[in-house]
């Protein structure tokens, strides 16, 4: 389980309670371990080696810090690289900065552009993740609470359906949905997007067993006694319980829903309704056609823009999420 | 999927109509031209929307043109994706029955494709057999099939060779004017800095059919469902042993067209050449802002000396699909885009004309390019239009055919094929779906 550092107990309290765990010797390599009086310790102040302070390894901090390289590394091309002029683009080596810093001017063309459509693109992917991912979340919260707590004939079977979906990827799934939707008239319009997104059997199944775990069946039970209807348990006991795995299946379709580009491509005709993702692809293809304005420039701060949010939301939500498993893993 | 793709439009083709019957005239049984004409006049009085796919970027004024003109009619421009992906969409909302918009961007290329899938509707009785005269001959073929006129010309690409003057002077090379001299050329700007390419390929389709249809060269017959597909007249000769050189020696910049290191090439220099449509000095000027003055439009290069052969890259046309809701609108639309105000409109915004009355205009003629030095680019541009080789026709699946082109000509580009194989082997994939779509192939 991930546990928070600042939850752990602090070193120093651990090596006041055994201020001699690990032998001297062992410590540091490529020191002589020759015996010496005890004021001639180092100055740094040894810690036994625990979990949240391990051993040092050249080999696993190498390859971890390749890890760290290899992921920021694309991050760092897109901000570097978002400061600069199409020219500077073509012209100036990739990880540097180019003659002139555009940055800002990339940032404001890029709202205005071609009539202010990348705007317009943020509000319809602020819609669909906050209709869609909202909803996701709150169709997983009650459905797997229910799952958990009441007993049902059909629950196995339930059970299986879920399980079952888990293993169907989406993309599957896109051309039938669109078959449908079209059928319903309803491919080219935001329901489109918005209704298949609400249905998310990860979360649905991943709030089935948090709830299993989170929310004592006692405590439901002593509700009850005490005359508090379903629904005042769910909203009032239950749903706080809830919260951390609450957030994961938040930050999870969420995600999902900003970066959703299958879905929307087979159901959007219409660039007014196009989410960044889309939006970012046309932009792309103008370089490609006869008469098209190549803007090479935009489409990077543009995807610069996209991820920011994300990032963010990612960043805020993931504080409640690491404290929520935590507080459930020594739950008792 | 793709196997299916004609068949599906077909059958869905069938079903609309099934659906549509007492409301709408389907396929053949169109009224009297006159009748039809009147329509045209009545829909835009009555007004209504229309819902246009395209991609090709003058069209927004266009579209706004027409609004002011006819208030009650509402232009809805979609760009519903790029050549293929458009097709694609469009083939899905043909086949879902409903999506479908009431004019589609459709290139030369394909025409055939959608038109004997009998996806559009033939223009003729709405007034276009009325503009025999309208349209340069080379677009104005690529839209007729069978008799039927199934979309009217936007654009043309006549096609010239650009290229970067700063280049050539530098390092002393004449400008080629046979293909010969081209790959002499090659190898001296190659020789003299060994980061500069006369041109780059990396296998495009488009500019293999056209230098093919420049050489004289004329694979594809299409007679009714007899189809004749045969890379081994003269002409498709010449031209492969030509290019086979520049390939053998690597005298071809590996950069895919259209690519972000395509407007690099472009605008560093190290890309010398382009032999392409006449639609291209709007890309130049956008996407390779920084050569301006270093490039200049000249004839293309000729396969015998002194001769004046042309051929089209790209263009593409304005069609109505069968689906659409209100035909006798989009009609009045397309025609409105294509000829006239809107055509004139288009080519002052730097769409390449289709129509003879803008070519031959001296306006038009007389423009001077600042990108390329101050240049009238039109004159050459209009020449190489007037010298299209004539008799070119596409498959009627070109679509399919030219997105197999990198499984098979594509090889030479990569292995030791030679451009001759790779044309043979795209000749029996070519030769067998269209078998197997129900053509008669033969050579």
């Amino acid at each position: 389980m991930i546990t928070n550092p600042a939850d752990a107990p602090s070193d120093t309290v651990e090596r006041a309670v055994r201020p001699r765990a690990v032998p001297d010797t062992a410590v540091e390599p490529g020191r002589t371990p020759v015996a010496r009086p005890p004021k001639a310790r180092p100055r740094r102040p040894k810690r036994p080696h625990t979990p949240l302070n391990p051993r040092p390894s050249v080999p696993l901090t190498l390859v971890t810090g390749l890890v760290l390289v290899y992921t920021l590394l694309p991050l760092v091309w897109l901000v570097i690289n978002a400061t600069k002029n199409q020219q500077d683009l073509f012209d100036s080596f990739g990880l540097w900065l180019g003659k002139d810093f555009r940055l800002w001017d990339n940032i404001s063309r890029t709202l205005t552009y071609d009539d202010g459509a990348f705007v317009r693109w943020t509000l319809n992917t602020l819609l669909y993740v906050a209709a869609g991912a909202g909803g996701a979340t709150l169709l997983a919260v009650l459905g797997g609470y229910a799952l958990a707590v009441y007993e049902f004939p059909g629950r196995r079977a339930v059970f299986a359906v879920v399980i079952g979906a888990v293993a169907v990827p989406g993309t599957a799934l896109a051309v039938p949905t669109f078959l449908m939707f079209s059928g319903m008239g309803l491919a080219n319009t935001p329901w489109a997007v918005i209704i298949p997104s609400l249905v998310s059997p990860f979360g649905l199944y991943l709030m089935w067993v948090f709830a299993a775990e989170a929310v004592p069946s006692e405590l439901l039970e002593a509700a009850r006694i005490d005359g508090a209807g379903e629904l005042r348990i769910f909203f009032t006991i239950a749903l706080p319980l809830l919260r951390p795995g609450t957030v994961t299946v938040l930050l999870f379709s969420m995600v999902a829903t900003w970066n959703n580009y299958f879905l929307p491509l087979i159901m959007i005709k219409d660039p007014d309704w196009y989410p960044l993702t889309l939006g970012l692809n046309a932009w792309s293809a103008q370089a490609r056609t006869a008469g098209g304005e190549p803007v090479f420039d935009l489409i990077i701060t543009g995807s610069l823009l996209t991820v920011v949010p994300i990032v963010v939301i990612f960043l805020l939500l993931q504080r409640h999420w690491q404290s929520g498993l935590a507080a459930g893993s020594v739950k008792e | 999927m793709r196997t299916n793709s004609r068949r599906r439009i077909v059958a869905a083709v069938a079903v609309t109509c099934a659906l549509a019957l007492g409301t709408t005239a389907c396929g053949a049984s169109d009224p009297a031209d006159e009748s039809a004409v009147k329509d045209v006049a009545s829909a835009l009085e009555a007004g209504g929307k229309v819902t246009v796919w395209a991609w090709e970027p003058t069209l927004k004024k266009v579209a706004a043109d027409f609004e002011k003109k006819y208030p009650k009619v509402d232009v809805e421009l979609v760009n519903a994706g790029t050549g293929d992906k458009q097709y694609t969409a469009l083939q899905n909302a043909v086949a879902a029955g409903s999506g479908a918009p009431d004019v589609a961007q459709v290139e030369y290329y394909a025409v055939g494709q959608f038109a004997i899938g009998k996806a559009l509707e033939d223009l003729a009785p709405y007034g276009a057999s009325s503009h025999d005269q309208t349209f340069t001959t080379g677009p104005w073929s690529a839209v007729r099939y069978d008799k039927g006129i199934y979309a009217l010309p936007m654009d043309s690409g006549p096609m010239a060779l650009f290229y970067n003057k700063k280049v050539f002077d530098r390092h002393g090379v004449a400008v080629p004017t046979t293909w010969d001299e081209y790959v002499e050329a090659a190898r001296a700007l190659h020789k003299a800095d060994p980061k500069l390419y006369i041109t780059n390929d990396t296998g495009d389709a488009g500019a293999t059919t056209s230098l093919i249809w420049q050489a004289g060269g004329r694979p594809y017959k299409v007679e009714g469902t007899k189809v004749g597909i045969d890379f081994g007249d003269a002409g498709t000769a010449q031209y492969a042993r030509t290019w086979q050189k520049l390939l053998d020696e690597r005298l071809l910049a590996p950069v895919t067209s259209w690519s972000d290191e395509w407007y690099k090439g472009l605008s560093d220099g190290s890309i010398a050449t382009l032999s392409i449509g006449a639609w291209m000095p709007a890309n130049f000027a956008s996407g390779a802002p920084a050569a301006s003055g270093d490039w200049r439009v000249a004839p293309l290069p000729q396969w015998t000396r002194g001769a004046k052969a042309g051929a089209e890259n790209g263009g593409s046309s304005l069609a109505v699909p069968k689906a659409s809701k209100n035909k006798a609108l989009a009609y009045a639309f397309i025609e409105y885009a294509t000829t006239g105000a809107g055509a004139t409109a288009r080519v002052s915004e730097g769409a390449f004309p289709a129509t003879r009355a803008d070519l031959e205009s001296k306006a038009f003629l007389e423009t001077a390019f600042p990108y390329f030095g101050g240049q009238q680019a039109n004159q050459v541009l209009a020449d190489a239009a007037r010298n299209v080789g004539t008799g070119w026709s596409y498959l009627p699946y070109q679509v399919y055919a030219n997105s197999i082109f990198n499984d098979t000509v594509g090889k030479a580009y990569v292995s030791s094929t030679t451009l001759a194989q790779g044309l043979d082997a795209w000749r029996n994939a070519s030769a067998k779906y269209g078998a197997e779509q129900g053509f008669s192939v033969g050579k």
